[in-house]
């Protein structure tokens, strides 16, 4: 496969994994006094585990697992809403495969599809356009999540709508921004953050200017990376090159599909459609200020909070985490998953307990999936 | 008069109704007209409630009857590959063989959802024949019901198989001992692979074709070039790495596997990488993961390779002494991880 | 949100919806190429170009330079490490008694 596999060659990976051992001890970091370097998305978060990363990279530096999986962090409440609009009669509601999973203060869509509920999992929001088209007298709901790598293909299937004037297709709007938690992170007077490996995917939307912030008003380091494990390894040692040169800088290592200035056709698309809400909540992180998107009163038509009367009400939220979930510091970084008393016991990928063993991407489910733990047994 | 010598009964109805599953006229016409006459084997005798069967093998002393069931269920009932029929014969002849048995006769039970095209039954039926001529088995006695619309999904399938076991064999999984070699006959994932796409939901086109296939033949040139073969498992739902982590289970070993040379189709990859799939999860009809003493490893390869189902046929990884229990991976680019057994189903990811 | 997949495009389905057909190792979906669309030209230019594709739509078409230099950068460094393994493996047999 060109452009995935020569970004998995087992004789580059050698070469930047000494040049990281090297530049790690230049440093002088150890295990008792590692470099802290977080991944800020799921999906770097699951190529580290699957391709065994943090075992083949030096004790000195540490990966600390960042809150970039959106799944992972939907609140129980909203879940409940989607099982609400799901349940409702002639309803048909489309959502990504791995969001069926979460569980709701009562139940997950995967156990409102058993207990009869019309959800059907797509690829795209497109496939569920095309249900709309097909099903004119079923009303289509698309569950719209994640950041603004998806953002953009929730707006243009929403203005494709409107410009074909469907009046059954609406989206259950649950989009979030990457820079609000990121900044909330670095104002958290507990954290120890030393660089970061930035979201390759939401970055070709976003561009990398929005990352300017955290070089210059917080002095670390982040360079935007690929998923592929070598490109991934080789962000890593450009911020170690940095941290050890004492500079603090926006790079782009994903510079073949990430342009400088992001992507203007995405970029436009969602602010035609989107509005940012005052603040949305985050589950193991609390309510963050504009963080979240709403749909514009212009594509009322499409948001089916207005449609089936489904309101972010604030005042009836604050949900308390189950007793002993330690989801918070494990995203923050304070503790690893292994040091969550819930950890492999009452909190597993069978029976979630909190946020990040949800889904795949969250740190708790890759550590035990992948066995981080386990491996340290076996290694 | 002699039963065989009657004419055949026809089936003239186009749709199934419940009237065919009712014990009359209706369902002695659906059952010999499409079943009975696709089945059918010359000497088989009169219809009785019950087949009479007898084998010489059987009757050899310190030979043991071998006896398995399952059911079929598969969504869509016709894929590339394949049907639900042809799994049917298949999966069950394959939990026969990779014990070591010679697969001899299967039974057949029907659940069919009122409204099904009698030619869609027709089709399956000629399909499970051909899957049982080319497993060197016969469908010897069934059973055929029908329920209202909704509720079974078209059609269901239980097949019940037994084989015999020759008094030298002795397959067990928890013989399995470290050093012994891991090798699977082919390419992983092919038929979960075929049935995502033929669902259609992702709305993805590729040319890849399930693996269905009887293994009978495979696995007695397997064992006759590597007699001391330990156990072998067929990957169905769950895939390898279900089926190496039941291996490690019973037996206690712990079990390597090196990433860079699983066999995989690149239709197969694609479809992976596009939904965030692991191969080693996705079903198999078809393959199945063997254990072998390591001075027979090279033998049992050869032997595969020289027969239709196992082409491709690789060495995997093999048993080894650390990590009691746990199925670990060498990836490609050097690390290492646990490859656990699946929670659930997999889901396409987006992340 | 990440999972996204380099993909050739390999025709043009639907000029007005913007609608391309694209291949990923032997697999064929429709897919939005909107973000990618050149401006003022038709679509059929895209034809042959690689693009990385998320939840059916071409998000941004890759940089074959840029992929060029990413990879010579970590060929290098592969080479100077087999270089350097080398060079310890040869001292190595000459300090040996």
């Amino acid at each position: 496969m060109k452009y995935v596999d020569e970004f998995r060659d087992p004789f580059a990976a050698r070469g930047v994994l000494a040049a990281i051992a090297r530049t790690v001890d230049a440093i002088g970091a150890i295990k008792e006094k590692p470099i802290h370097i977080m991944e800020i998305c799921g999906g770097h978060t699951h190529a580290i585990f699957r391709y065994g990363l943090d075992k083949l990279t030096p004790p000195g530096l540490e990966f600390i697992h960042g809150p970039g999986c959106p799944v992972c962090v939907l609140p129980m409440p909203r879940v409940d809403e989607a099982v609400e609009i799901a349940e409702r009669n002639g309803v048909i509601f489309t959502t990504f495969g791995d969001a069926m999973r979460v569980p709701g203060t009562k139940k997950s869509l995967l156990q409102a599809k058993a207990d009869g509920a019309d959800i059907r999992m797509v690829y795209s929001p497109l496939d569920a356009l095309d249900l709309a088209r097909r099903n004119p007298n079923r009303d289509i709901v698309f569950f719209g999540l994640g950041f603004e790598t998806t953002t953009p293909s929730t707006a243009l299937s929403i203005q494709q709508a409107a410009a074909e004037r469907l009046t059954n297709f609406s989206v259950f709007c649950n989009h979030i921004t990457v820079p609000p938690p990121i900044k909330a992170l670095l104002d958290d007077p507990f954290m120890i953050l030393d660089g970061f490996v930035g979201p390759g995917h939401v970055s070709m939307v976003i561009g990398t200017h929005p990352y300017d912030f955290i070089a210059r008003d917080y002095g670390k380091p982040i360079v935007v990376a690929g998923f592929e494990p070598l490109v991934l390894l080789q962000s890593v040692l450009m911020v170690l090159t940095q941290i050890s040169e004492g500079r603090a800088e926006v790079e782009n290592q994903y510079a073949r599909i990430v342009p400088e200035h992001g992507n203007p056709i995405s970029i436009a698309a969602c602010n035609d459609v989107y509005e940012p809400r005052d603040s949305f909540e985050w589950r193991g992180l609390g309510e963050i200020d504009k963080s979240g998107l709403k749909i514009r009163e212009k594509y009322a038509a499409f948001d089916a909070e207005r449609k089936f009367g489904i309101g972010y009400a604030i005042a009836s939220r604050a949900l308390a985490e189950p007793d002993g979930c330690r989801c918070g510091d494990v995203m923050t970084g304070r503790i690893k998953p292994r040091a969550c008393p819930k950890f492999g016991r009452d909190c597993t990928p069978e029976a979630p307990l909190g946020a990040l063993m949800v889904s795949s991407e969250g740190a708790c489910a890759a550590y035990y999936q992948y066995g981080g733990a386990q491996l340290e047994d076996v290694a | 008069m002699n039963a065989h010598l009657r004419p055949p009964r026809r089936l003239s109805a186009t749709h199934v109704t419940l009237a065919h599953g009712g014990g009359g006229k209706a369902m002695r016409d659906l059952v010999e007209d499409v079943f009975v006459a696709a089945f059918a084997n010359p000497g088989m005798g009169e219809m009785e409630d019950q087949a009479r069967l007898t084998n010489a093998a059987l009757t050899v002393p310190g030979a043991r009857l071998a006896f398995t069931t399952d059911a079929f269920v598969v969504d869509p009932i016709e894929f590339p590959g394949g049907d639900i029929g042809k799994i049917a014969v298949c999966g069950t002849v394959n939990d026969l063989v990779v014990g070591g048995a010679a697969p001899l006769w299967l039974s057949a039970a029907f659940i069919i959802e009122e409204g099904v095209d009698v030619a869609l039954l027709r089709r399956i039926a000629a399909s499970m024949r051909a899957a049982a001529d080319e497993a060197g088995v016969a469908i010897v006695t069934g059973d055929t019901k029908v329920v209202g619309r909704g509720s079974a999904d078209k059609i269901f399938i239980a097949t019940s198989g037994i084989g015999v076991i020759a008094p030298d064999r002795d397959l067990r999984a928890s013989a399995v001992q470290p050093g012994d070699v891991a090798i699977v006959n082919g390419a992983l994932g092919d038929h979960g692979a075929a049935i995502m796409i033929a669902r259609g939901d992702m709305n993805l086109s590729t040319e890849i074709v399930s693996d269905c296939r009887p293994l009978g033949t495979l696995m007695e040139a397997t064992l006759a070039a590597a007699p001391g073969l330990r156990a072998a498992r067929d990957a169905t739902r769950g895939g390898v790495a279900s089926a190496l982590n039941e291996i490690a289970a019973a037996s206690g070993v712990g079990i390597e596997i090196h990433e860079a040379v699983l066999p995989l189709r690149a239709e197969a990859r694609g479809v992976c990488e596009i939904l965030g799939l692991d191969p080693l999860y996705l079903a198999n009809e078809g393959t199945l993961v063997a254990f072998v003493p390591e001075c027979e490893a090279a033998a049992a390869v050869a032997a595969m390779r020289a027969t239709d189902a196992g082409r491709s046929a690789v060495a995997i990884g093999n048993a080894v002494v650390a990590h009691p229990g746990v199925v670990v991976m060498n990836t490609m680019l050097g690390g290492r991880r646990i490859v656990d057994m699946l929670v659930g189903d997999q889901l396409p990811r987006i992340c | 949100m990440c999972l996204g997949i380099p993909g050739r495009i390999v025709a043009i389905a639907d000029e007005t919806r913007k609608l391309a057909l694209i291949e990923i190792s032997g697999v064929t979906r429709e897919v939005n190429v909107a973000c990618v669309a050149p401006q003022d030209e038709p679509l059929a230019k895209l034809v042959g170009s690689w693009a990385l594709i998320h939840v059916g739509f071409a998000m941004s078409l890759i940089d074959e330079e840029e992929a060029a230099k990413t990879l010579a950068l970590l060929i290098e460094l592969g080479e100077a490490q087999a270089e350097i393994e080398a060079m310890r493996a040869s001292a190595g047999e000459v300090v040996a008694p």
